[in-house]
């Protein structure tokens, strides 16, 4: 059985006249264990699934499910224990006056876990992060800190799902590869699936099994990542877009 | 932490320990950029002072400042005993500027409690549940915006009757408008940060997420504004007991005395004038350390 | 060749609390009629550097050098009001994000055209049709209607192209772009750099350009500029970058994933503190 099932998605933005489709009937399956990378161009409504399968993006139809069970429109707690993402920009997705020990706790505790200073240990040793960093505040964090700290909440409630919305795109290509690295690691170490979304080809290459190629709210083609490498692409965009990353 | 690590490099140490090195640290680094703001330490002074004045009134105070001495009344500036002189009833002004400190900061006290707090409540429900609550929540501030403030506080005290809690009530309910007028601004930004969405993720609900993660935000720009509308509280306070529907005689509250020392401006001017100084000296330090507090706390506005 | 920009020993100060910060920190180079890359990593002092040159560094910060010559002349010796004439006129500065640079509240035809007459005090007919020139010369299609559409209407790259048009109707020697295709997608990002070099070529301009991307650096300019910790580490011709030798920039290139790749995991950049002690290298030619 698949991890995440994505049926005919529909999502849109707005009401009557000022209806935009953001996405339009999208449909792809991740298998457990996989990782699966959602390519194309600023607006083409590769974000906006992940925020559609969150329940961030309110207005959509078709169906979802994640490890065999539908996802509904008002999301259980139980959904947040098994999908958890991870933003694109680490300057913005942690708040500005929490600092990472309240962070990591409170999504704890709000997960229900007892013994929470020590997994806030255990959590930010395996980001890589170390204790020197439990008390400190955003601003005192660069941006690959910062992102191993998000990560690390994504982590906080063990979940089997993980959507990666651009991970890297805000940082260094240095901080860069520190990060997929560690993304791949947690992958082998929790059997993690991931759905990653990204603008960049050789990412998507280095990190995912099969990929969609999204325009204009659509999903133009699903390949797997060898016939990305061997630049095999059929849809005539997905070609466009090869040649313009070599 | 080893004994050869002074407090202040403890408070700068750029790898807490716990929870609370954390926040007394956040709190240092705060401290030290407000005192590089000239300005504003001239005003938190001038607050100190005007609290300690405050506190040891009955002890600083040469004379009593309910005592009349009509032998006495309207001596002139630095008349023996009488560093400001006295008022018509020959009261010392200098004791009951002492006094009337205590009556300021009651109010400034009571007020800053209570508007900015209903401010942020429904500023921040308003923004953050959005549809028909916001704008029921938002017409009725609409409403209490549309009257000026001291006429509307005239008919609120004209209604409860005069007196200095009726006084900070009628403020009160005249000022927090503005205040939640922000806090629905601010909310609306913050509500669709990446931070929230975030915390969404794990399942808060709705009344952690405005409680813990975006109350801490608006907090530090109505602070500001809260500093930089002091002064005109205290003026519209003062305004209410100039006009008698404030504190009431003989209390010396800073605008009732204004308001005796009104009959006589043209040949005992400092009267009126002290506490008229006094009141301006304080207005100004609170609009002072507002400015700084803004530079502090409102990093929006420094770039 | 001859030099446009002689730039000595250029430093960039930030008084804080606990000390001064050097944001860049004794750099050199010169610029002919070429296409110079800087490279480096955020916070490596690039984009200060291209400010610097302009003065346009915010206040407390300081630029210090030796001198910054424009063909001779050193601009730092210029007054706030001459500065201002050499600004647009002769250095012209494209940044990442057209939003922020374009006004919002006039048209973009209103814009090129005030741009332009603010130079050359022609007349309106003859700054519309400069305009018009200009919209095409970027390869803008339609450029009668985009005159009259307003800065929220068009896409990212054609806001970026608009912005290129628009710094260069005075005619400047030099442009310095500052990571101009990075808010790009990209696909578009080719098209907006082909446009840029075209530009560049025919007017026998001097190109700055900044960027992160070092395969980009590679592809457009001629000379590249690696900057680390507000030093240059290593120049060299952009044709030969991928077989830079300092460590700093090899492991920026090894850090890269690459689409054909196969490695599991990617190598990482292990900083060396000796990097940034090292004095910087010249960019002279």
């Amino acid at each position: 059985m698949s991890m995440l099932s994505v049926k005919n998605l529909n999502v849109w933005f707005g009401k009557h006249s000022s209806r935009v489709d953001a996405v339009k009937s999208a449909s792809f399956e991740v298998e457990r264990g996989q990782s699966f990378g959602l390519v194309g161009e600023s607006g083409s409504g590769k974000s906006t699934i992940l925020r559609a399968i969150t329940g961030l993006a309110p207005n959509w139809s078709g169906a979802l499910s994640v490890d065999g069970e539908a996802i509904e429109k008002k999301r259980q707690k139980a959904f947040y224990k098994t999908v958890q993402m991870v933003f694109q920009d680490p300057y913005a997705s942690l708040h500005p006056r929490h600092s990472v020990d309240q962070v990591l706790s409170e999504t704890l505790h709000l997960h229900g876990f007892t013994n929470i200073d020590a997994r806030v240990v255990k959590l930010l040793d395996d980001v890589g992060l170390g204790q020197k960093f439990r008390f400190r505040y955003p601003h005192q964090l660069s941006g690959g800190q910062r992102q191993r700290v998000a990560i690390a909440r994504a982590l906080a409630p063990d979940p089997t799902l993980l959507l990666l919305d651009e991970p890297t795109s805000a940082l260094d290509v240095s901080v860069q590869a520190e990060i997929l690295n560690l993304l791949a690691d947690m992958r082998e170490e929790h059997g993690l699936t991931y759905l990653m979304v990204s603008h960049d080809l050789s990412v998507v290459a280095h990190m995912c099994d099969n990929l969609a190629v999204m325009r204009n709210g659509e999903i133009v083609e699903i390949l797997d990542v060898e016939a990305l490498r061997s630049m095999q692409a059929t849809h005539p965009y997905s070609q466009h877009l090869l040649q313009a990353s070599v | 932490m080893s004994d050869t690590q002074t407090l202040r490099q403890w408070l700068l140490s750029e790898t807490p320990t716990s929870r609370r090195h954390a926040k007394l640290s956040a709190l240092y680094q705060g401290w030290l950029s407000l005192r590089a703001n000239t300005m504003a330490m001239i005003g938190l002074s001038i607050l100190v002072a005007l609290v300690l004045v405050a506190i040891t009134a009955p002890i600083i105070s040469p004379h009593d400042p309910f005592t009349q001495d009509l032998s006495n009344r309207l001596a002139p500036l630095g008349a023996e005993g009488h560093l400001f002189g006295t008022d018509s009833l020959g009261r010392d002004i200098l004791s009951r500027l002492f006094y009337g400190a205590r009556i300021t900061l009651y109010i400034v006290a009571l007020v800053a409690l209570i508007a900015p707090i209903a401010g942020l409540l429904i500023g921040t429900v308003s923004g953050y549940i959005g549809g028909i609550t916001d704008t029921i929540l938002m017409r009725i501030t609409d409403i209490f915006l549309a009257f000026p403030r001291l006429v509307l506080a005239l008919a609120f005290v004209a209604a409860l009757g005069a007196g200095i809690e009726n006084a900070v009530l009628a403020i009160s309910l005249t000022a927090w408008p503005p205040y939640a007028r922000i806090a629905r601004a601010e909310t609306l930004t913050i509500r669709s940060s990446d931070f929230i969405s975030a915390i969404k993720l794990q399942g808060a609900g709705p009344i952690r997420i405005i409680t813990k993660h975006i109350w801490p935000l608006c907090i530090s720009s109505l602070i500001v504004r809260v500093t930089l509308d002091m002064a005109g509280i205290i003026l519209a306070a003062a305004g209410l007991g100039f006009l008698g529907l404030g504190a009431q005689p003989p209390s010396p509250e800073w605008g009732a005395m204004i308001s005796e020392g009104r009959r006589f401006i043209l040949d005992y001017w400092w009267v009126a004038t002290v506490p008229g100084l006094a009141i301006f000296t304080v207005s100004l330090a609170f609009n002072l350390l507002g400015d700084g507090l803004r530079d502090l706390l409102d990093p929006k506005a420094g770039e | 060749m001859e030099n446009l920009l002689d730039v000595e020993n250029l430093w960039v100060k930030f008084p804080t609390r606990t000390g001064v910060f050097d944001a860049v920190r004794g750099v050199s180079f010169t610029l002919g009629r070429e296409r110079l890359g800087i490279v480096g990593e955020s916070g490596s002092g690039k984009s200060m550097t291209g400010r610097a040159i302009l003065r346009l560094i915010r206040n407390p910060g300081i630029v210090e050098a030796d001198h910054i010559n424009l063909e001779g002349v050193n601009l730092l010796k210029k007054s706030e009001k001459e500065m201002r004439a050499v600004r647009g006129q002769r250095i012209s500065m494209v940044m990442q994000d057209p939003k922020f640079s374009l006004n919002p509240v006039m048209t973009i035809g209103d814009q090129i055209i005030e741009a332009y007459r603010q130079q050359t005090k022609a007349s309106k007919s003859e700054a519309y049709n400069k305009a018009l020139e200009m919209l095409e010369a970027v390869s803008i299609r339609d450029a009668e209607r985009v005159m009259r559409i307003y800065p929220h209407e068009v896409s990212g790259g054609m806001g970026q192209r608009i912005m290129i048009a628009m710094m260069l109707i005075p005619n400047p020697e030099i442009l310095i772009a500052d990571e101009p295709t990075s808010a790009l997608d990209v696909s578009v990002q080719r098209q907006v750099l082909d446009i840029m070099d075209k530009l560049v070529k025919d007017r026998g301009m001097g190109l700055i350009f900044i960027s992160h991307d070092l395969n980009l650096v590679a592809d457009f300019c001629d000379r590249v500029l690696i900057m680390y910790s507000g030093r240059i580490v290593e120049v060299c011709d952009a044709d030969k970058l991928h077989e830079a030798k300092h460590p700093y920039t090899r492991g920026l290139l090894n850090s890269l994933p690459r689409l054909d790749g196969k490695d599991k995991r990617l190598q990482v950049l292990k900083r060396d503190p000796e990097w940034s002690k090292t004095p910087s290298v010249s960019g002279r030619l």
